[in-house]
């Protein structure tokens, strides 16, 4: 009796803090999104009014969260492969035998994931310039005329993917080294004596290994992903024509730009049913996979 | 003999790969101490050629770099020691107390993994607002003093810990607070510093919740005063490369030194799928 009432004094600190900061602030969202919650009901709550799904119904008739979802949408399609591609890329060369100093190729691919954000989107920004920028300087040497990254519709998601994937891409790529590590040696032994070439060796043996793994790593990355935010808006500030408007960015204009609160909590919901739905679909999908 | 070729290639793509991800990095650390200007030259220079320290002297005079480092400093510190407090009890009891509901309470805390943090943000955003608490430290650390991902950390790392020490230490007649504090706070060791390193850089190197809560200037963290001041200053490439300098080695030093306990942590963090 006594041994059970010291329990909650250890877990009741951190289940009040949770409950507090994160539990009724959810519940809060889904109440928020259904009023009017402005300015004025941010000094008084007696201003607050419920209106029903209005929120909702005027968001999915506004072209613009229409755009900010396709961007989203876009740089994740864009950004997830070409994350999950280099980090297996890493890794594979890092686990390989031939490999020399693997510690010290892990550790500076690692090193950009530990990087502040806001910090490295400057630096990129200035990688990206058009005409001082190092990007453009090596791309002509390989005769390619100077690219407008950041003035470009068409070129500032894909400069913003860059980046994503230079920041990224070390994080999937332990989690992915460790899987290579723990598939069998003899299973690599049993191919070579029976003769199989090199492709068919990562085919049948090092792709059927990691695909769990490979699995969950996309699921992170992906849901890491619709929540793009700080690389816009320190390098675009969601331009050019909005080509680089996310869907957080929208959230946070419209709440914190506008004080539409209860629109922005809406917003906000919206994004984590699509990248629950998301999750959920790639979930099955890996799960028939797995079952064949 | 035959295997000298692959080799090569492995090799020569490591290394390609290795150029490619520090160049970033080195560049902006060689910008940095370029004098006004000289980066913004076809084509771009890779050293400086007379090196200057005139945009770190000006960033902590002029742009009050000292105060935005020194909040920074205090916020992920803070952060750091609170939520590794509440974590580790809750984690150590999760995994070897007994208490009512305790597996369904650890469910419904694994289950909420799924909602990203910025759903809570605007109704957070109200509450904080409410208890007085905008442009201040303690607004800004509210959403990192405890974590599932915290708890869940310190609960796998202490079901490994034997029954029979801590049923040894009660039989002693040690209470709980004592057995805790002095039996197993050290055996869990390990797992701490992994925990401390993971909250003070996510801390460190959080932005959109700083953003909307730090309206006060004096009080920015560095995240949002370089944003802030890129706004300013597009043009003064130099003088931005010195702040993304100041704003990244902190936490690219801490997480040299203490690398393996990081590294750890993001294993033991992927196996929850």
């Amino acid at each position: 009796m006594k041994r059970s009432m010291a329990a909650w004094w250890f877990v009741g600190p951190a289940l009040i803090v949770l409950g507090v900061f994160f539990f009724v602030p959810v519940i809060g969202a889904l109440f928020m999104s259904l009023t009017d919650f402005d300015l004025y009901a941010l000094s008084d709550w007696r201003n607050l009014r419920f209106i029903g799904f209005h929120n909702y119904v005027t968001l999915l008739q506004d072209p613009l969260f229409w755009k900010s979802l396709w961007n989203t949408l876009y740089f994740v399609v864009l950004g997830v492969p070409l994350s999950i591609g280099t980090s297996l890329g890493a890794a594979l060369l890092v686990n390989s035998k031939l490999a020399r100093f693997r510690g010290f190729f892990r550790t500076v691919y690692f090193a950009p994931v530990v990087t502040t954000l806001v910090a490295v989107a400057v630096v990129w920004r200035y990688i990206f310039h058009t005409r001082y920028g190092f990007l453009n300087y090596g791309l002509s040497g390989l005769g390619i005329s100077p690219i407008d990254w950041m003035g470009d519709p068409h070129w500032a998601m894909p400069a913003i993917v860059i980046l994503a994937v230079w920041k990224n891409f070390g994080y999937n790529m332990i989690i992915l080294l460790a899987a290579l590590q723990n598939i069998p040696e003899d299973l690599y032994e049993a191919a070579r004596i029976d003769g199989a070439s090199g492709w068919q060796v990562f085919r049948h043996i090092t792709i059927p290994g990691i695909a769990p793994v490979l699995l969950l790593v996309s699921i992170l990355t992906m849901t890491g992903y619709f929540q793009l935010f700080a690389e816009p808006y320190v390098m675009t500030e969601g331009g050019p024509l909005q080509s680089t408007l996310s869907v957080l960015y929208f959230m946070y204009e419209e709440g914190f730009k506008w004080w539409s609160l209860g629109r922005a909590s809406a917003v906000a919901f919206l994004l984590f049913v699509l990248m629950f739905l998301v999750t959920a679909f790639q979930l099955r999908l890996g799960r028939q996979r797995g079952d064949r | 003999m035959r295997r000298k070729g692959p080799a090569i290639i492995v090799n020569t793509l490591l290394i390609v790969g290795a150029v490619l991800t520090a160049f970033p990095l080195l560049w902006m650390l060689s910008v940095s101490f370029m004098p006004t200007g000289a980066a913004s030259t076809y084509p771009p220079p890779l050293l400086p050629a007379a090196p200057t320290l005139d945009n770190y002297r000006q960033l902590f005079a002029n742009h009050n770099a000292g105060r935005y480092m020194l909040n920074s400093a205090i916020v992920a510190s803070l952060a750091t020691v609170i939520a590794l407090v509440l974590n580790t009890m809750a984690g150590y009891a999760f995994a070897k107390l007994r208490f009512k509901g305790r597996e369904r309470i650890f469910q419904t805390l694994l289950g909420a993994l799924v909602i990203p943090a910025q759903v809570t943000m605007i109704p957070l955003f109200a509450l904080v607002k409410q208890m007085g608490l905008i442009s201040t430290y303690g607004g800004v650390i509210v959403p990192s003093l405890a974590s599932v991902f915290g708890i869940f950390l310190i609960r796998q790392y202490a079901l490994s810990l034997p029954d029979e020490l801590l049923e040894a230490a009660r039989i002693d007649g040690a209470s709980e607070g004592k057995i805790f504090w002095s039996l197993v706070v050290p055996l869990l060791q390990p797992i701490l510093v992994t925990l401390a390193i993971l909250t003070f850089l996510a801390t460190w190197n959080d932005f959109m919740w700083p953003l909307i809560v730090l309206t006060d200037q004096k009080l920015h963290t560095l995240p949002v005063a370089l944003a802030g001041l890129s706004r300013e200053h597009v043009q003064d490439n130099e003088l931005m490369m010195a702040g993304a300098v100041i704003t990244v080695l902190p936490v690219l030093a801490l997480f040299l030194a203490l690398q393996r306990y990081y590294i750890a942590g993001i294993l033991a963090g992927s196996v929850k799928g």
